[in-house]
């Protein structure tokens, strides 16, 4: 009876509490970080969507409003859906690498093994090195099709080397990507295994359940969450890649490996076209957006 | 041999192998570094040589490597402090004090980073010239603050929610304020989150290549623009060109490696569960 005397607390206590708690009030604290990415995003997208209607080159003299011009000169271009779908693709296809090998590695580096510390802080060195980098490493002395490493390897073997960023273009750009993307991958799915019930996958195994199993009806459901913060960074990332291009294919062979930042920068960055470029802005802005709506909406409403 | 020990071995050649593949790359290029340039395209490529410092000698004469360094470290740190004070609040607020458009500013946050910043980068530019803060320490230092601050509020955000309600409502229980129960609960369960919530902006801004490259140049320049200065060599410069490699990720890593251990604790959550 003890118990009773202090647990439901009397009405009126209650609802002063909850008083208290109401009156913290949330907007001095949410003010700064709304205010400033307000302006962040405002300012910007306003400057960007004003220049995409005016003519202006830096180099010419500016011909003022010019309409809908630089959305037709863009939109009429006969390169931009496979743009679009390289983009796309490079989206796709890295989301997929990194997350499988991150599965993969996660569940691996969980286990006790011999030098287990060491062998992690080696997994995830790849995440500490900036993209220019990471592509200048793979471009020169990894990929180069005559002194390259795996030139090399293959000559020993007697095969002709592969001459990556000219027959496998795309492919070269996503193993970059995904070898710089997957130490991350795997440091947030390992964290999230360690926390996992050990007590559950004991019983499943009394219960008879092989590894197999137990990894596809408790470990994986345990990494759903995870899981779904991993795709939803890294496709902010993925649609924004930008120095691999850059630094090793340039975009092409052709248009081969041009995703729409680069597509912007070569085209009209580079041509110092304010107003075609502003125009390739707001047209990434909307397609982002869209992958955001059909793709990360649904995985953030889960969170 | 018992299986387990079996298996243990296993894992241990599976472990490592996966590990030195991860590697690999990184360790290539540290060699490089080390080598003339003569000895970097030799074919078959060399494990063993004449080490030389040469390299980095002449890196320095072409690139301030300390002073790119020390604005790399200046943009990175302040960034991520002054991101985390403004950050911090909002998160707290959204977490225990969640109202019903918590999940809206949420998302709208997270969708400012869907504005490519090749997209948005003239009006930058122009707003920089403007503001007299072109390549200068605080123009980036606002920059990469910007574009960090939708994933830090996200990471403290869900940080913050699991911190159990149970102990929350302990406290209360027990009669405690809300200043009370931030000073004496969440601050301390809380800083773990804070801790690898800081790290990785770090190292994200320690990496951020864009928009150093674009605007800045000689006075604020970051490590990722003095690397992008040898991309495009006349000829082969393989060697200079680890070795400027090298100069520019290793405080980044040695970094990340001090810190892993809090990364990891810091994404666990430690001992509360």
């Amino acid at each position: 009876m003890k118990i009773e005397a202090h647990s439901p607390p009397p009405p009126g206590v209650q609802r002063g509490w909850l008083k208290q708690q109401r009156r913290v009030r949330t907007w001095p604290l949410m003010a700064p970080a709304v205010g400033l990415l307000l302006v962040w995003m405002i300012v910007p997208l306003v400057l960007t969507l004003w220049y995409s209607f005016q003519g202006y080159n830096l180099l010419s003299p500016p011909q003022g409003f010019v309409g809908l011009d630089n959305y037709v000169y863009l939109l009429t271009d006969p390169g931009l859906p496979q743009v679009v779908w390289n983009t796309l693709a490079i989206v796709v296809l890295a989301l997929s690498t990194t997350i499988g090998f991150g599965i993969l590695f996660a569940v691996l580096y969980d286990q006790p093994f011999l030098g287990r510390g060491v062998a992690r802080l080696l997994v995830i060195a790849p995440f500490f090195v900036m993209p220019t980098v990471s592509a200048l490493v793979w471009k020169n002395l990894l990929m180069h099709p005559v002194y390259g490493l795996f030139a090399w390897v293959s000559r020993s073997f007697g095969i002709a080397p592969i001459d990556w960023f000219a027959d496998h273009p795309m492919m070269a750009i996503v193993i970059i990507i995904s070898w710089e993307w997957i130490p991350f991958v795997t440091l947030i799915l390992l964290t999230s295994l360690q926390s996992l019930d050990r007590d559950q996958v004991e019983a499943a195994r009394m219960d008879g359940a092989g590894p197999f199993a137990t990894f596809f009806f408790i470990t994986l459901p345990h990494l759903g969450r995870p899981i779904a913060v991993v795709v939803m960074l890294e496709t902010i990332f993925f649609l924004s890649v930008y120095a691999e291009i850059l630094v090793t294919t340039v975009g092409g062979p052709g248009l081969e490996t041009t995703n729409i930042p680069f597509y912007i920068y070569s085209r009209a960055l580079l041509a110092y076209d304010v107003g075609g470029a502003s125009a390739g802005g707001i047209f990434a802005i909307v397609i982002a957006n869209i992958v955001a709506f059909f793709f990360v909406r649904s995985i953030a409403r889960q969170l | 041999m018992r299986p387990s020990t079996r298996w243990l071995i296993v894992r241990t050649i599976l472990g490592w192998l996966v590990a030195l593949v991860m590697a690999f790359p990184v360790f290539w290029m540290a060699l490089a570094a080390f080598k003339t340039e003569l000895d970097a395209i030799a074919s078959p490529p060399l494990l063993f040589f004449t080490p030389t410092l040469e390299n980095f000698a002449e890196m320095n004469e072409r690139v301030d490597y300390i002073a790119h360094a020390w604005n790399s470290i200046a943009v990175a740190f302040f960034s991520t402090a002054v991101a985390i004070l403004v950050a911090a609040p909002a998160a707290y607020s959204m977490a225990f004090h969640p109202t019903r458009r918590t999940k809206d500013i949420l998302l709208w946050m997270l969708s400012t980073k869907f504005m490519p910043a090749v997209g948005v980068l003239v009006p930058i530019y122009l707003i920089l010239i403007w503001a007299g803060l072109l390549d200068t320490r605080t123009g980036l230092i606002i920059i990469t603050l910007m574009a960090n601050l939708p994933l830090i509020i996200w990471m403290l955000y869900s940080y913050f929610k699991e911190v159990p309600g149970e102990i929350l409502e302990a406290s209360r229980m027990d009669g405690a304020k809300p200043l009370q129960q931030l000073v004496h609960l969440l601050i301390p369960m809380a800083a773990p989150g804070v801790a690898s919530t800081a790290l990785l902006a770090i190292i994200l801004s320690w990496n951020e290549s864009f928009w150093c490259i674009n605007v800045t140049a000689v006075n604020s320049g970051t490590l990722a623009l003095a690397i992008a200065s040898f991309s495009n060599p006349e000829g082969f410069f393989w060697a200079k060109l680890s070795a400027a490699s090298l100069a520019s990720i290793a405080p980044i890593m040695v970094f990340g490696w001090l810190t892993q251990r809090q990364l990891v604790r810091g994404l666990t959550f430690g001992a509360v569960k």
